[in-house]
């Protein structure tokens, strides 16, 4: 997250006087009959790292297209730094793109390709030399300057493709699933790599992906969207701690998800409902700040990472239930493990593996409990 | 190791049957002298008499036609004339094609297989035929001058056909698919996000075109030019059935030199010669090919 100190939090979104660097107003995008972006109102902010994040096709491209003058919105205003950029055209915009393809022009060098757009502002020549120094050292690339696209490894086409993207200084960097062609380990360095560069420039970044755990990352705000509407927009903590809906809960990370009946219950507590998920089960418990009818149908979802694995009942868990452990996922330095209620349900629940595996407590078929409390997890409308 | 001298072997063998072996009987053939025979020329190899025979036959070869060749200036002439016919209507296939090419590049792709196959679809009438049919276009009474007398644009017909606008119509006709095949391949597998990019960075459309599509589609483009080039310098057809008196190709003065004057060792001459102008483009040509292959790695 871009923040520059532990002490002043950057979150320009929560200060009212702060004027947002683009802002969307009830932006739609129609392709024929298809709806691609449905009454979209959004604000980025100056320094923001945002991500826009959700599946193939649910208009997070069509957004970073039209920020970028490749699309225009067939209805609302998109404002970039107050001025309404519609009638701009791609090339007169402050607004550069990292393409999901790099679109590296493969019969330029290096050194070339990052001077193409400073070239077409003609610019004098040492500047234009001076700037792609610069960058060449922002990204590591002072030895492969002289080399043409297709000489060089992937991970340094990724590089290129940012220098040229951020030599002109623009306003806003559009970044499209940036780190998409890339193996997981350079991706994971890449991406520290690309929130470093973003500190060091100050230039505000939106990038496009689908990779939950890139726009966790790298993001100060996360955008999740579906069937071109935003389902919600918050910092990546709150987005997976109190996701808004069981949509967003189940896109982001691991969940469980249980459906009941809600009922309320102020007298054990501010914002305490109680919600009838099974028969002969105790209701669970849970704190929320919704408001719920008596008898609303409503989903509790809890992270696996929040559910505690015991072999005897804990004496003091607001929520407590027998299982049987059905599946155990080893992945190293966690284990998933699969319990079956007696109702049916399988929840998971997650520990950090802090013994060797001979050493574990638990084994399959084994009879365990499962325990949260009461404000671990969240109770959804749907 | 024999497998493979065995493979390659194949096309070699291939070549020394039909390039170089004709080649060497047509050189054979203009280091000899005229003569009022069968074969008209001098002197033929008679092996029969072993040694003495090869020994004689050698003797009689000289560069005699080769020297005619630089005293008369017609030669000369024509093959400069064949050149600059030649890269005329290179450069005109160039302008007509490269916006056929693009234009089949950008359409839908449902459409790009049904014009390609327009374009190849010429190559199935008889070149003769199609050939003939523009000497109905361009004539004096062709329909080309009739409906240009039709709208009112002109008052008398214009004197196309005979001329050497109507070699260069022919030349562009016949040769424009050989153009267009090779800058649709490159340009068909352009990625287009690289003028998107291009704009992104500042380019207007136009520039964008010169900048990004013109340099990624040069090789197609020195491939069309030679393809067109080459075959063009030879042209005999055209110019004989297009052309007027005052055309002046290479082609035709061989055709003249073996069936008119039945000087065989001149006309063989001829064609020695312009198959040593012609080795210059086809070893530029392949270069490029191979500078291509390189690049794409």
């Amino acid at each position: 997250m871009a923040q520059p100190s532990p002490q002043q939090v950057f979150a320009p979104w929560e200060d009212p006087s702060e004027t947002p660097l683009i802002e969307f107003r009830g932006v739609t995008k129609r392709f024929g009959d298809f709806t691609a972006i449905d009454d979209i109102s959004l604000s980025i902010f100056r320094r923001e790292f945002f991500a826009l994040l959700g599946p193939s096709g649910c208009g997070k491209t069509t957004l970073m297209r039209m920020l970028a003058g490749f699309e225009t919105p067939s209805e609302g205003d998109i404002l970039l730094d107050r001025q309404d950029i519609a009638p701009v055209p791609p090339n007169k915009r402050a607004v550069n793109m990292m393409f999901q393809s790099y679109a590296l022009f493969p019969h330029l060098s290096v050194w070339e390709n990052i001077a193409f757009g400073l070239k077409r502002d003609r610019l004098p020549k040492d500047e234009i030399a001076a700037r792609v120094t610069e960058m060449l050292r922002l990204t590591r690339l002072e030895k492969f300057a002289r080399r043409k696209p297709h000489q060089i490894s992937g991970g340094q086409r990724q590089r290129v493709a940012l220098a040229r993207s951020l030599a002109k200084a623009p306003k806003l960097l559009l970044l499209d699933e940036p780190l998409g062609a890339l193996d997981k380990k350079l991706r994971q360095d890449t991406q520290f790599e690309l929130m470093d560069i973003q500190e060091k420039t100050g230039t505000t970044f939106v990038i496009v992906t689908h990779d939950q755990e890139e726009a966790m990352t790298v993001a100060s705000r996360v955008a999740v969207m579906d069937e071109g509407r935003l389902v919600q927009v918050a910092t990546p903590d709150v987005i997976y701690e109190t996701p808004a809906s069981v949509y967003v809960a189940d896109f982001i990370g691991d969940v469980n998800l249980l459906e009941g009946r809600a009922t309320p219950v102020p007298e054990a507590g501010e914002g305490r409902v109680d919600l009838a998920w099974a028969e002969g089960q105790p209701p669970i418990r849970a704190t929320t700040d919704r408001a719920f009818d008596k008898g609303q149908q409503a989903w509790f979802a809890i992270r696996p990472e929040k559910v505690t694995i015991t072999p005897g009942r804990p004496d003091e868990a607001a929520n407590a239930v027998k299982g049987r452990i059905l599946d155990i996922a080893y992945l190293g330095n966690i284990s998933t493990y699969h319990v079956e209620l007696p109702t049916g349900h399988v929840v998971k629940a997650q520990t950090a593996n802090t013994r060797r595996i001979a050493r574990r407590a638990f084994t399959w078929e084994d009879e365990v409990w499962l325990s949260w409390t009461a404000t671990a997890g969240v109770l959804l409308e749907g | 190791m024999l497998r493979r001298a065995a493979l390659i072997a194949v096309p070699y063998a291939w070549l020394l049957a039909l390039f170089l072996i004709p080649f060497l009987i047509v050189l054979k053939i203009a280091l000899s002298d005229y003569a009022l025979s069968i074969p008209p020329y001098a002197p033929t190899l008679d092996l029969s008499e072993g040694w003495e025979g090869l020994r004689t036959f050698f003797a009689g070869l000289d560069f005699e036609t080769f020297r005619f060749l630089t005293t008369d200036d017609l030669y000369w002439k024509a093959y400069l004339s064949s050149v600059w016919i030649a890269a005329v209507s290179t450069a005109l296939a160039l302008a007509v094609g490269y916006p056929i090419a693009y234009g089949m590049a950008r359409a839908a792709p449902e459409w790009r297989p049904t014009l390609l196959m327009l374009v190849i679809l010429p190559f199935w009438t008889s070149f003769l035929i199609r050939v003939y049919a523009w000497i109905g276009i361009l004539s004096s009474e062709g329909y080309l001058n009739q409906i240009l007398i039709g709208l009112g644009l002109i008052d008398a017909p214009l004197a196309i056909l005979n001329t050497n606008v109507a070699v260069h119509i022919g030349i562009v006709y016949t040769y424009l698919p050989f153009m267009i095949l090779p800058i649709y391949a490159t340009l068909e597998k352009m990625d287009e996000s690289l003028l998107e990019a291009a704009e992104d960075l500042g380019c207007s459309r136009v520039s964008a075109f010169w900048r990004v599509t013109v340099p990624l589609s040069k090789s197609g483009i020195i491939a069309g030019c030679f393809l067109v080039f080459i075959p063009a310098i030879g042209e005999f057809v055209i110019p004989s059935l297009l052309g007027g008196s005052e055309t002046l190709m290479i082609g035709k003065v061989l055709w003249e030199e073996f069936f008119n004057n039945r000087d065989w060792p001149v006309a063989s001459a001829v064609a020695t010669v312009l198959l040593l102008i012609l080795v210059i483009p086809i070893v530029l040509f392949q270069r490029n090919e191979q500078k291509q292959r390189e690049a794409e790695g």
